[in-house]
């Protein structure tokens, strides 16, 4: 089969390669009919996330149809059409019992790796580096799903593929950064970063009461979608002084939440922009926490800053002390998927939200490099990519 | 999970002395055992060191005096140098605790003093030949002292790091949400460690309490030997120990408890690992691999994956583009199979 391979930093390369085969009872195949491109595979372009390997497949979004069914897999058979969520949970462990998927303890078979880097290890994802599994990816024409009986939700046929295919993370993930927010009647939120994720934050944030949603970007296009499709102010941090801007718009108080979905390769100017690319080019620094900080800085007094966007390291110059005498709560985690396909297939179903108006550009499979280039140069004003195998 | 891993030299008075420590034969308590001591500088490193600081500081303090006494005149500038690498040289013998990176240190040395030496000799110029003849044979015999010197310690540091883990003592603990019951049903049946742990390559079980294991190390040493289960409560522990015969003292016990607010079992195992004197020159690392507390944790992570998913995680056989060079060489890498292109 063709599969996107990573082979090294901005260096991707659609090779052939063998068909996944059941490697576990509980495993199945699916035949993939649409994948996405992810916001942090950018960070596996960029070469910022560690222990990737020459051949390894990316892609954690994909969909299709289900064509190989394990010995244990009694829910699932062949023809069904299922979204798969990214990470791999057994189902049955003290984290995957209490809804916290992505914590699954039995998921990763290196582990030891991971708890080499960050203490525990999380549950394994797929195409995500060798310390989070090593599984292979799904852009793909083919993947091998572990854990199938718990994992894949089963998708109805009157719904586009586009419509479903982004329940596998970012509509979860943006859903997650939400409801991390714990928002009450009346609330402001505030989202960095108006990528995929981070409007999925904001309609979310609508679907779960707040009353003001502000949105920072500086590409117009997207600032535009998060006005447009889902009705959040916005700020141009290129124009406007965004603290500046946050504390008028609030009465000098400050949001009562603010999400950071942007992650590790923030965009900064002036001195902190230059120092957090001179330590990070150094690899004095793993991260560049840009609007981490701006998050933190801005948020009212005893409010909460979730953080869907990702972080992998060591990061320099968070602003604690502000955590500590403002009582701030910082939520975080990987998406918890499983937990959330359901209910939010049922928002789909019943047309409170229509996740497709993200995507920007369809490609096939084969070009799917140019993809990588064309999003993380946010080129043609490059939303989401999505590919068909 | 956590571990604890250290070598201890010598087991405590009254416990079984060629088993070692007693808490893996009886109950968890005196885990104070402490790590051997580092090699010592040996007597002649000290000597040597002595003669290091000796001649540094000659040759910085006097350096026209002892090139004239030396025969070295025309390399007169240089002797401030030789001085200082003789400082440093003399410093780390005799205050590292290993003498043998310093010993080769002053072996280098010699020969760069040989060199400089044998040109006085040839340098039509220099007027006290004789004096450079003699320091030549003296630094000629220092080099021969310092070789020896330098391959003894070698050789010694080599046989220290193969001793220095006569025993391996190695505790790892995990929780698992099944019963203590069903986590002593899976390590009543010796059959089932085949399952977890990929260095043992065949159990055969003997009566209700004996069973023939044989091991299969990292590095592809196979070693046998029969295990008794020498304490059992059914529930909560079981403790094991080999007997006679076979190229190993290996004992154990493995204990089951309620962890905290019903979250399952707290399983905690303690193992000791020995390799009798003079066994086939076979070194407990040889057996069990450079780290054997991460093959323990491995085992019991594997053992909770069994019990609670029903497999365990695998990507072996899954497809992958091709892999670097580099990359088919390490275990990740062969885990895959890669496309032609």
């Amino acid at each position: 089969m063709k599969a996107n391979c990573w082979n090294g930093t901005e260096d991707l390369r659609v090779e052939e390669v063998p068909d996944p085969k059941i490697l576990n009872p509980r495993d199945a195949i699916i035949k993939i009919t649409s994948t996405a491109i992810c916001g942090s595979d950018l960070h596996i372009y960029d070469g910022y996330i560690p222990s990737m390997m020459k051949g390894d497949i990316l892609g954690h979004e994909f969909m299709g149809e289900v064509v190989e069914v394990g010995p244990a897999v009694n829910n699932l058979k062949v023809g069904d059409r299922v979204v798969n969520p990214f990470p791999i949970a057994c189902g049955r462990c003290y984290f995957c019992a209490s809804g916290q998927f992505s914590l699954c303890e039995n998921s990763n078979p290196n582990a030891w790796m991971a708890e080499k880097l960050w203490g525990r290890s999380p549950a394994g994802l797929f195409g995500y580096s060798h310390m989070l599994g090593g599984y292979a990816g799904g852009q793909a024409e083919y993947a091998r799903i572990p854990f199938a009986d718990v994992g894949p939700i089963k998708v109805p046929q009157h719904l586009s593929d586009e419509q479903v295919l982004f329940l596998s993370d970012i509509f979860p993930t943006g859903y997650m950064a939400a409801e991390n927010c714990n928002i009450q009647p009346g609330d402001t939120v505030a989202v960095w970063g108006c990528g995929p994720v981070g409007l999925f934050a904001i309609a979310s944030a609508f679907l779960l009461g707040a009353e003001r949603v502000i949105a920072i970007d500086r590409f117009e296009e997207r600032l535009r979608m998060a006005r447009e499709n889902c009705r959040a102010e916005t700020l141009n941090y290129e124009s406007t002084d965004v603290l500046e801007a946050l504390s008028e718009m609030t009465g000098g108080r400050g949001p009562d939440s603010c999400i950071d979905a942007v992650g590790l390769e923030g965009h900064a100017h002036g001195f902190f922009g230059l120092y957090d690319r001179i330590k990070q080019s150094l690899m004095l620094a793993t991260d560049r926490p840009t609007s981490l900080r701006e998050a933190i800085h801005a948020c009212r007094n005893g409010g909460t800053v979730s953080v869907p966007g990702v972080y992998g390291g060591f990061l320099d110059k968070v602003p604690f002390g502000s955590i500590v005498n403002k009582a701030l709560t910082i939520k975080s985690g990987q998406t918890h998927v499983q937990r959330y396909l359901r209910p939010l297939l049922d928002l789909i179903e019943q047309d409170k939200i229509d996740p497709s108006f993200v995507v920007t550009h369809h490609m096939p499979l084969a070009r799917a490099p140019e993809g990588y280039a064309m999003f993380r140069d946010k080129q043609h004003e490059c939303i989401k990519v999505v590919l068909k195998p | 999970m956590v571990a604890e891993f250290s070598h201890p030299s010598q087991a405590r008075p009254g416990a079984r002395a060629e088993f070692g420590p007693a808490h893996v034969y009886d109950e968890w308590d005196d885990q104070s055992q402490s790590p051997p001591s580092p090699a010592a500088g040996s007597p002649a490193a000290r000597n040597l060191g002595i003669l290091s600081l000796a001649l540094g500081a000659g040759a910085l303090l006097m350096p026209a005096r002892l090139s004239r006494v030396s025969g070295l005149q025309p390399y007169r500038r240089l002797l401030p140098l030789v001085g200082l690498r003789e400082l440093t040289a003399g410093i780390g013998l005799l205050s590292s605790s290993n003498p043998t990176p310093w010993l080769w240190s002053r072996v280098a040395g010699d020969a760069m003093d040989l060199a400089v030496i044998l040109s006085s000799l040839l340098n039509p110029n220099n007027p006290r030949k004789t004096s450079a003849a003699v320091t030549a044979a003296v630094v000629a015999a220092i080099t021969a002292i310092d070789t020896r010197e330098s391959m003894r310690s070698s050789r010694a540091g080599d046989s220290i790091r193969q001793s220095a883990a006569p025993d391996a003592l190695v505790s790892a603990s995990v929780i698992v949400s099944k019963s203590p019951q069903e986590c002593y049903d899976f390590w009543r049946n010796p059959l089932n460690m085949t399952r977890i742990s990929p260095m043992v390559e065949s159990v055969t079980v003997l009566d209700e309490r004996t069973s023939r294991w044989l091991i299969r190390s990292p590095l592809g040493h196979r070693i046998e030997w029969d295990s008794k289960v020498t304490a059992e409560v059914p529930g909560e522990r079981i403790s094991w120990r080999s007997v006679d015969g076979g190229g190993l003292y290996h004992a154990g016990v493995i204990r089951f408890e309620r962890a905290t607010g019903d979250r399952g079992t707290l399983v905690n195992t303690s193992m000791h690992f020995r390799v009798p004197a003079g066994a086939a020159g076979l070194g407990l690392a040889k057996l069990l691999g450079a780290n054997p507390r991460s093959e323990v944790r491995e085992d019991l992570r594997r053992f909770k994956q069994l019990l609670e998913a029903g497999e365990i995680p695998t990507t072996r056989g899954q497809p992958s583009g091709r892999r670097s060079i580099v990359g088919r060489m390490t275990r990740e890498g062969r885990l895959s199979r890669q496309g032609s292109r």
